[in-house]
């Protein structure tokens, strides 16, 4: 049996009175994305923190690939790889000067060094800007140099703090094609507040808040978490509106029909089914059956931003 | 070792990317050779020795040396680079020392430069060079002192102008514990070894020590181990106070 690449256990991390991170327990295999996300100031970023070893826990610790963080901080270090939040850089270098004195403090061989840059400045477009001082740059080649950064040394664990933030449509395209493509060989926490990413990129989501875990599961668990999971979205004539809603309410399956929009004479319904099941077909046939005339019909896979808030909300009242 | 000395050759490279080293070497040696001649009667008291061009030196550095020391780690702060630096595997002692060596061999380059002055002095007269030499040593090891006073301060602030000033004041008070005005405050009142105590904590004690030619271990003691324990300090201000 092996152990996880990562491992948190009963993490605690206070400022003060404040409870930024209050008993966090998770792990990360190898070949898991893990998606960390939550509110602002959930304490996501600290928790990142600590694992990487720039805060000292307030009480538990933090594994990478078995090293304590706290024990054996050195030997856990050089197996991962960082992108702090905003990504940090020294303006004053070049990425080539910059990516070569990260492979120095990672005791890497000069053709080790060579190589490796080589790889990453291809892997993330580096090319043009090589030699330009990194402060000129724009925030997208710059956090481009953050992720070559992290991934330099082809570390087992990737820890990246919203990698994504700050970044046009493309380049976030681009950063999720680099961590999926990565996602088999490594360990890899992602934060990010943009729910999207989930589905896009991560095998499991950790929601914290208050500095608690609140959720932990695949995107699908959390997906099925919503009300409006396997619900099926009709849009009929407004003559057909009431039967149909007769008709489908009828179903055993379905706990009720939702009237959302009217518009242009046509009318959108939401069918909620009962305890999340899968009715999809059900109204299908109910519809082919009473020869009703749609002019869209589909399944609904639950809105994870109404999961996020019912968990992060929840966690608040109590 | 070879993770330190990266460390210290980014921070050494770093000095001369900006203009600012340049400017800052001019600086140190117009001011070097101003105070020398102009104020210290360089040629006038016709003495073949550089008892004039080291007189000035305290305050020279008490001014120069922070602001050569002042973006050590302030830098770091502000952008943030401090937790990449900390979350490599890198020791918060090797990047101390790291960043320390680099200061300090810029600040051994602007003395190396102030080379045309013995030349000088050799060409005019006939010189003690080893009282001369003494007299770099002390100093080097005095800016040595200064930047580690500084590298401490500059973990406490994210403002280089506040590391600047603060480090100035607190040198300032180290030297002049050994001044005249400073142990009359004491003398009366306080025990005699305690004066001597607080003398014994001045640059300035030891530091003349060197340029008048003695080179005696205590006084070279004194300034190492004044810069370990700044640097000691400083390792323990940056493991405690890494963020914020």
């Amino acid at each position: 049996m092996s152990s996880p690449f990562i491992e948190v256990r009963s993490l605690h991390k206070h400022f003060g009175s404040v409870k930024a991170v209050n008993d966090v327990n998770f792990s990360v295999d190898k070949g898991e994305v893990l998606g960390f996300l939550g509110p602002n100031g959930a304490g996501k970023s600290t928790t990142m923190k600590v694992i990487t070893g720039f805060l000292p826990p307030t009480q538990g610790t933090a594994f990478v690939c078995g090293h304590d963080i706290r024990t054996d901080p050195i030997a856990a270090k050089r197996r991962f790889g960082y992108l702090p939040e905003g990504a940090p850089l020294y303006g004053d270098m070049t990425p080539e000067g910059f990516l070569d004195f990260i492979g120095r403090t990672r005791k890497m061989t000069r053709s080790a060094r060579k190589a490796a840059i080589k790889n990453v400045v291809e892997r993330m477009g580096l090319g043009e800007v090589l030699h330009r001082r990194i402060e000129t740059l724009s925030k997208g080649f710059r956090r481009r140099v953050g992720l070559a950064q992290a991934i330099l040394h082809d570390p087992d664990v990737l820890i990246l703090d919203e990698p994504t933030d700050g970044l046009d449509p493309n380049q976030k395209h681009d950063v999720r094609e680099l961590i999926r493509s990565m996602g088999d060989s490594k360990a890899i926490i992602i934060s990010t507040h943009i729910l999207e990413e989930v589905d896009a990129v991560c095998d499991r989501a950790v929601i914290i808040d208050h500095g608690r875990v609140v959720s932990d599961g695949t995107p699908l668990q959390l997906h099925a978490r919503s009300p409006e999971f396997n619900s099926v979205a009709l849009r009929v004539t407004e003559q057909d509106a009431g039967k149909v809603v007769e008709v489908l309410g009828a179903l055993p399956e379905v706990a009720k029909v939702e009237r959302k929009a009217a518009a242009n004479g046509l009318v959108s319904l939401l069918v909620l089914p009962r305890n999340g099941q899968f009715i999809a077909d059900m109204v299908g046939a109910a519809i082919r059956q009473n020869n009703i005339f749609v002019t869209d019909l589909h399944a609904e896979t639950g809105k994870l931003d109404d999961v996020f808030r019912a968990v992060t909300i929840h966690s608040r009242a109590t | 070792m070879r993770v330190m000395l990266t460390i210290a050759r980014r921070e050494f490279v770093g000095y001369f990317i900006t203009p600012l080293a340049y400017v800052f070497l001019v600086v140190f040696l117009v001011a070097a050779a101003v105070a020398t001649f102009y104020f210290g009667d360089f040629l006038e008291i016709r003495q073949a020795d550089l008892i004039s061009f080291f007189t000035f030196h305290p305050f020279l550095l008490l001014v120069l040396m922070p602001a050569v020391g002042m973006r050590l780690w302030t830098e770091e702060r502000r952008s943030g680079s401090i937790e990449l630096l900390m979350t490599l595997p890198v020791t918060a002692w090797q990047a101390v020392l790291g960043k320390f060596l680099a200061a300090w061999a810029f600040a051994g380059i602007c003395l190396l430069l102030t080379f045309p002055i013995v030349w000088t002095v050799n060409w005019l007269g006939t010189p003690d060079n080893g009282v001369i030499v003494a007299g770099y040593i002390g100093s080097f090891l005095m800016a040595g002192a200064l930047l580690a006073l500084t590298s401490c301060i500059s973990a406490l602030t994210k403002s280089q102008v506040i590391a600047f000033v603060i480090s100035v004041v607190a040198g300032f008070i180290l030297m002049a514990m050994g001044l005249p005005f400073v142990l009359d405050l004491f003398t009366g009142w306080a025990p005699e070894y305690i004066v001597d105590l607080i003398a014994s904590f001045s640059f300035f004690t030891h530091f003349n020590e060197l340029v008048s030619g003695i080179v005696a271990g205590s006084t070279i003691v004194f300034f190492v181990t004044l810069i370990g324990l700044l640097l000691l300090i400083n390792r323990q201000i940056i493991e405690l106070k890494k963020a914020g």
